[in-house]
C-alpha cells in the first residue's frame, strides 16, 4: 500500500501531488481567449496559471466551477476539469463537489453579479458552512456581459443605462458581507498587483474550509477606472501582514489607531507613535477587528481601501464533517448484502 | 353470543386528535393485519397544521387501512368502520363512512363543549341523526382508566392509553391475535416500565371487552389473500423510493449524493436517506431548492449519483438546473413528489398535476426522461428504473410520485439485490479522440457521451451550458452545430423507448372496446374499477404508463386498438393531451382535481356508462 504525498497547506492535503513538477503552459487551455482588450480578468488568468504549477498538485485534480458573467469564462482557458455553470451558482454546485471528493482543489469563480446579487443566497450559505472551496469574486462594480448595468457594488449614483438619473441601490461590502456570513478565510487584492495577488490566491487555496477573494477588477469597456484612485504611492491602498502594524501612504506614514471614540481611523504615524498603531491580528476567533477593517473601505468613489487578509482562522470544513458520517463497505457484494439487510428491516413476514 | 361474519374486504378509519396517536393504532392494526395474511393498503392522513387547537376539525388525524382476501390496489373510498375518539372526528369524517356502516366512539368524549367546539347542537350518538349507521358508543376513556387503574398512573397519562384499548377492542372485533402488539410495546416502551404495562393493560383490556360486552353482535373474519411466495414487509411508498435510489447507486457501483430542501410530502425522503449513510449515502440539506439540486449535479459532474427530491413548487425552481444538466449530459435523478398546486396550494393533498412540467417545464429544447411510480411499493422499482436510465444514458431523469404513494403503506415483497440488472455507469478512462485528445461529446451506440470524471488525468475538459460543439465540446455558435446537437439530445433521449418494456394492455378476454389508460397512483383506482367493472359482466382494458418520456414505442398501436380510450387523472387532462398530440387518437379525459384520489366506485359506476354507451354505438 502506498501513501499518497501530500501537498503544503491543509486545504490541498488530501489532493495527489504532481509527479513532474508542472509548467504555466500545462495549466492553459486550447481555447483562444476572448476577453475585452485592457480587461483586468488577464492578469488574474495569468497569474492563475503562473501560481497553479507552484502548489504542486496533479492538474487533473484541478476543478474551476464559475457561474455567469465575463469573468465566468475562466475555466474554459485553464486546461483542468472545470464548469461554466448557472447565473449565480456555482457556490451550489462547487459544494456538491467538494463533498463528493476529497482529492480534488476546487475553485469558484464569480464576479460581482453573479456572487452578490443573483448568488447571494448560495455564496453565504457556503461560506457559512465552511465548504472547502475557494471563491475569486472579481469585482468590477458594473454588469459587464449585459453591456453595464449597475451592479450591487455599484457606487449610489452611478450612471448606467438602467440608472439613467443615477441608480438608487446601497453597494454591498464583499469583504463585510462575507465576514458576516462567518467565513473563515476572507481577503482582498487587485488584478494588477501580480505578487499580492498570487500571495493571497495561493494563501487561500491552501486554507482548508471556505475562502473569499475580492479581487479588485478594471473593465475597461463600461467601468473603467474604477479602482485608479488605489493607484500610486499616495494612494489609500491599506495593505493588512499578519502580525504587522497596519501602515500605509507614503512611506507608510500613515497608520490605523483606534481613536477616542473607540473607532477604527488613520493617523500620521509620527503624531500618534508607532506603538499605538493597530497590528493586524487575521487569526483572531472573533471576526469584530476584521469587519472594522473592511468598513474603511469607501463605498462611494473607492480612494481608500484594506487589501491582504482580513481573517484566517481554523474552523472545521463542511465536507469533512459531512464526509466523516458517511460510510460504506468497500467490497461490492458486501454492500449489497448491507443494503439487504437495511431493505428487509426488523418487521418481515413470510408466505 | 358472537357469530362470525366472514367477509372479504374491510375498510376501516381511526380517526382522533392530532395527540390521540391515530397514527401508531393503525400501523400496528396493520401490522397485524399483514401477519394474518390479508392484502392491505394504507393512508394516513394528518392536519397540516403541525398542532391545530384540540378537539378542532382542523386537528383531526386520521389513519386508513383497506385488507381484503384479495389483491388489492388502493385504501379504498369509504370506510365501513369508524373509530372517533372525539367529536371533532366524527365531524370530520362521518361523511365518508358508507351508509351502513360502523361507528365505534369514545362517548366520554362528547361533552356539550366539545360537541359546541365543531358545531354539534345535539349529541348526534343519541340525537338520532346517526340512525343510519351501527353506532357503539360507550365510556371508552373511563374503562381505560379502570383498566390501567391500580399500575399507579396519572389520568392525563392513563386517559393516553385509550388508543390501545381501541386496538384490543378492533383486533378482537377482526379476530385478531394481539400478541405482535405485546411485543411492540415490549421493545417500545422497555425504558418506560409504567407506561408499557399500562398500554399492555388496555390492549388486554380492550379485547376483553369485546368478549364479554353483548354490544358487538358479530366479529369478523378476512381469509388470507393469495399472494406469490416470498418475504414481505409494509412499505411507504417514500421509503420505497429512498431504497430504490440507495440499489440503483449500489447496483452502479456509485455513492448516492441527496441534495435537499425541507418541501411537504417529500422531506421523508430526506429523513429516510439521512439516515443510511452508513450504505454510501451523503445527504446535503441545501440552502433553498436551486442549492439542493446545483449540489446534487456538481456530485454527479465528480462522479456519484446526484438525486434531489422535492415538490412542486421545488421543482419550478430547479428547472434551470435541470436544464444545464440536460446541456452536461450528466446523470441526475430529479424527484418529484407532486401535491395539490398551484403555488402552496394544498401540500398535505395529493395530485398529478405536474406532469406537463415535467415534460416540458424547462426553456429551450431540454428533453428529459420522465417516470412515474404506480403503487407505494412501485416506487422502489421506479426509482431504481430512474437511476438506470440516469446513469445509463447520462441523463437527467424526472421521477413521479405524489403524496397519496409517498404516505400510503403496502405490503411490499422484498427483492434480492443481487438479481437487479448491474449498471454501468462507463466512465472514460482513456483518451477517445484523435491524437491523444479527449472528446467529451464523442457518443457511445445508446449516444450517450463519455463520462470521466476529475482526477482522471489527460482528461482535463470543461463543461457548461453553452452550446457544445458536437464531439469536442467546444464552445460553438455554429448554426449547423446548434441544430445537430439539438437534435443529438433529443434522439438519446427518444431512443430509451428501445431499452423499455412494450406497452401491454390488460384485457383479459381480448374483446373489450374500452382502455383505460392510467399513469402514476391512478394505478389502484383503475385496477378496482376495472375489477368491479369485470365483475359487473363489462369488458375494459386497462394500460399503465411507467414511462412517460419517452412513451413505449408500440403505444399509439395499442391505443388504435379500441373504440375508445379513458384517462383518469388528477389533473385537467395532461397525459390525454399528450397522448392526443402524439398519436392523434381521440383519448377522453375523465379529471377529478380534489386533493384526493379518484374515487373507485365513482370511477367505476362512470366507466360502465362509458362501457355501456360504447356497446350500444
Amino acid at each position: 500500500m502506498t501513501t499518497t504525498p501530500l501537498a503544503p497547506g491543509a486545504g490541498l492535503t488530501r489532493v495527489p501531488l504532481a509527479v513532474t513538477p508542472l509548467t504555466r503552459k500545462d495549466f492553459t487551455s486550447d481555447q483562444e481567449v476572448r476577453w475585452c482588450p485592457g480587461c483586468g480578468d488577464y492578469a488574474v488568468l495569468a497569474t492563475f496559471q503562473g501560481l497553479m504549477p507552484q502548489l504542486g498538485i496533479k492538474k487533473e485534480n484541478t476543478v474551476i466551477v464559475s457561474g455567469i458573467g465575463c469573468s465566468s469564462r475562466f475555466p474554459y482557458y485553464v486546461d483542468s476539469y472545470g464548469m461554466h455553470s448557472i447565473h449565480g451558482r456555482a457556490p451550489a454546485i462547487a459544494t456538491g463537489i467538494a463533498m463528493a471528493r476529497e482529492d480534488l482543489a476546487v475553485w469558484v469563480v464569480t464576479g460581482d453579479g453573479d456572487a452578490l446579487s443573483i448568488g447571494g443566497n448560495h455564496l453565504i450559505h457556503a461560506l457559512r458552512r465552511n465548504v472547502n472551496i475557494t471563491v475569486m469574486l472579481f469585482n468590477n462594480r458594473i454588469y459587464g456581459l449585459t453591456k453595464g448595468q449597475y451592479s450591487p457594488t455599484s457606487e449610489q449614483g452611478k450612471l448606467t443605462k438602467s440608472s439613467p438619473a443615477g441608480s438608487v441601490d446601497s453597494p454591498f461590502n464583499p469583504v463585510s458581507l462575507a465576514l458576516g456570513a462567518e467565513a473563515s478565510f476572507v481577503a482582498r487584492t487587485v488584478d494588477s498587483h501580480r505578487a499580492h495577488l498570487t500571495e493571497v490566491l495561493t494563501a487561500a487555496i491552501s486554507h482548508r474550509g471556505a475562502a473569499l477573494v475580492e479581487i479588485y477588477q478594471n473593465c475597461p469597456i463600461f467601468n473603467d477606472g474604477a479602482f485608479d484612485g488605489l493607484k500610486g504611492p499616495d494612494s489609500g491602498l491599506i495593505p493588512l501582514r499578519h502580525g504587522e502594524p497596519i501602515r500605509f501612504g507614503p512611506d507608510g506614514g500613515l497608520g490605523i489607531v483606534r481613536g477616542a471614540d473607540g473607532s477604527l481611523r488613520p493617523a500620521a504615524v509620527d503624531e500618534v507613535g508607532l506603538e499605538n498603531v493597530l497590528v493586524h491580528d487575521a487569526h483572531r476567533d472573533d471576526p469584530g477587528l476584521a469587519f472594522e477593517l473592511s468598513r474603511l473601505t469607501d463605498t462611494g468613489t473607492i480612494l481608500s481601501a484594506p487589501i491582504g487578509i482580513f481573517r484566517d482562522v481554523e474552523r472545521p470544513s463542511y465536507d469533512d464533517l459531512a464526509r466523516a458520517q458517511v460510510s460504506v463497505a468497500p467490497d461490492p457484494a458486501r454492500r449489497l448484502a448491507e443494503l439487504q439487510g437495511l431493505i428487509t428491516g426488523p418487521d418481515t413476514w413470510t408466505v | 353470543m358472537t357469530d362470525i361474519t366472514t367477509l372479504d374486504h374491510v375498510v376501516i378509519r381511526f380517526a382522533g386528535d392530532s395527540g390521540d396517536g391515530m397514527q401508531l393504532t393503525g400501523s400496528r392494526f396493520t401490522h397485524e393485519t399483514a401477519v394474518a395474511g390479508n392484502d392491505f393498503s394504507t393512508l394516513p392522513n394528518f392536519p397540516a397544521e403541525i398542532r391545530a387547537p384540540a378537539g378542532t376539525v382542523a386537528g383531526v388525524s386520521s389513519f386508513q387501512l383497506h385488507f381484503a382476501n384479495f389483491d388489492i390496489r388502493t385504501p379504498g373510498d369509504a370506510p365501513d368502520v369508524l373509530v372517533a375518539m372525539n367529536p371533532a372526528a366524527l365531524r370530520a369524517n362521518i361523511g365518508d363512512l358508507v351508509r351502513g356502516g360502523t361507528i365505534i366512539a369514545d362517548s366520554a368524549d362528547f361533552t356539550a363543549r366539545n360537541l359546541a367546539k365543531v358545531g354539534y347542537a345535539s349529541d348526534p350518538l343519541t340525537d338520532g341523526s346517526l340512525d343510519s349507521y351501527h353506532v357503539h358508543a360507550f365510556d371508552l376513556t373511563g374503562q381505560t382508566i379502570a383498566a390501567v387503574a391500580e399500575l399507579g398512573l396519572g389520568r392525563k397519562d392513563a386517559v393516553r392509553t385509550r388508543n390501545f384499548y381501541a386496538l384490543g377492542l378492533l383486533n378482537w372485533m377482526y379476530d385478531r391475535p394481539v400478541e405482535g402488539t405485546l411485543e411492540f410495546l415490549a421493545h417500545k416502551f422497555a425504558g418506560n416500565p409504567a407506561v408499557r404495562d399500562a398500554n399492555t393493560a388496555a390492549v388486554k383490556a380492550g379485547y376483553a371487552f369485546g368478549e364479554t360486552t353483548e354490544l358487538f353482535a358479530t366479529r369478523y373474519r378476512i381469509a388470507p389473500a393469495p399472494v406469490p411466495p416470498g418475504t414481505y414487509r409494509q412499505i411507504s411508498g417514500n421509503r420505497a423510493l429512498g431504497y430504490g435510489l440507495m440499489a440503483g447507486a449500489a447496483r452502479s457501483g456509485l455513492p448516492l449524493f441527496l441534495g435537499a430542501y425541507p418541501i411537504t410530502p417529500a422531506s421523508d425522503v430526506l429523513h429516510i436517506l439521512s439516515n443510511t449513510k452508513q450504505h454510501g449515502v451523503t445527504t446535503f440539506q441545501a440552502e433553498d431548492e436551486i442549492a439542493a439540486v446545483g449540489a446534487a449535479l456538481g456530485a454527479s459532474f465528480a462522479g456519484q449519483l446526484g438525486v434531489t427530491v422535492t415538490s412542486g413548487p421545488g421543482m419550478a425552481l430547479k428547472s434551470e438546473t435541470i436544464g444545464l444538466a440536460v446541456m452536461l449530459e450528466l446523470p441526475l435523478v430529479v424527484v418529484d413528489v407532486q401535491r395539490a398546486g398551484p403555488s402552496t396550494g394544498m401540500p398535505t393533498k395529493t395530485e398529478q398535476a405536474d406532469l406537463t412540467q415535467a415534460l416540458f417545464g424547462r426553456h429551450g429544447e431540454a428533453p428529459v426522461p420522465v417516470i412515474a411510480a404506480a403503487s407505494p411499493a412501485d416506487c422502489f422499482d421506479a426509482a431504481f428504473e430512474a437511476a438506470r436510465i440516469a446513469v445509463t444514458y447520462r441523463t437527467p431523469v424526472i421521477l413521479l410520485s405524489d403524496g397519496y404513494l409517498a404516505n400510503g403503506a403496502e405490503p411490499w415483497q422484498i427483492p434480492d439485490l443481487a438479481t437487479l440488472p448491474s449498471i454501468d455507469p462507463g466512465f472514460a478512462t482513456s483518451p477517445n479522440g484523435p491524437d491523444g485528445s479527449f472528446l467529451p461529446y464523442a457518443r457511445d451506440e445508446k449516444l450517450a457521451r463519455a463520462w470521466a470524471v476529475p482526477g482522471t488525468p489527460g482528461l482535463q475538459h470543461r463543461v457548461g451550458g453553452l452550446e457544445k460543439a458536437d464531439g469536442t465540446g467546444a464552445i460553438s455558435y455554429d448554426p449547423a452545430n446548434h441544430e445537430r446537437m439539438v437534435r443529438l439530445r433529443a434522439a438519446k433521449v427518444a431512443g430509451i423507448a428501445s431499452d423499455v418494456p412494450p406497452a401491454e394492455a390488460d384485457d383479459p378476454t381480448g374483446a373489450a372496446r374500452v382502455l383505460v389508460v392510467g399513469w402514476g397512483s391512478t394505478y389502484g383506482p383503475i385496477a378496482a374499477a376495472a375489477r368491479r367493472v369485470r365483475l359487473n359482466s363489462r369488458e375494459v382494458a386497462t394500460l399503465h404508463l411507467r414511462h412517460l418520456n419517452p412513451l413505449p414505442s408500440n403505444l399509439g398501436e395499442v391505443l388504435r386498438r379500441y373504440d375508445r380510450v379513458v384517462v383518469p387523472e388528477m389533473n385537467l387532462g395532461q397525459l390525454a393531451m399528450v397522448l392526443r398530440a402524439t398519436y392523434l387518437v381521440d383519448a377522453q379525459s375523465y379529471s377529478r382535481v380534489r386533493g384526493l384520489p379518484i374515487s373507485v366506485a365513482e370511477f367505476a359506476a362512470d366507466l360502465e356508462t362509458i362501457i355501456d354507451e360504447e356497446s350500444q354505438r
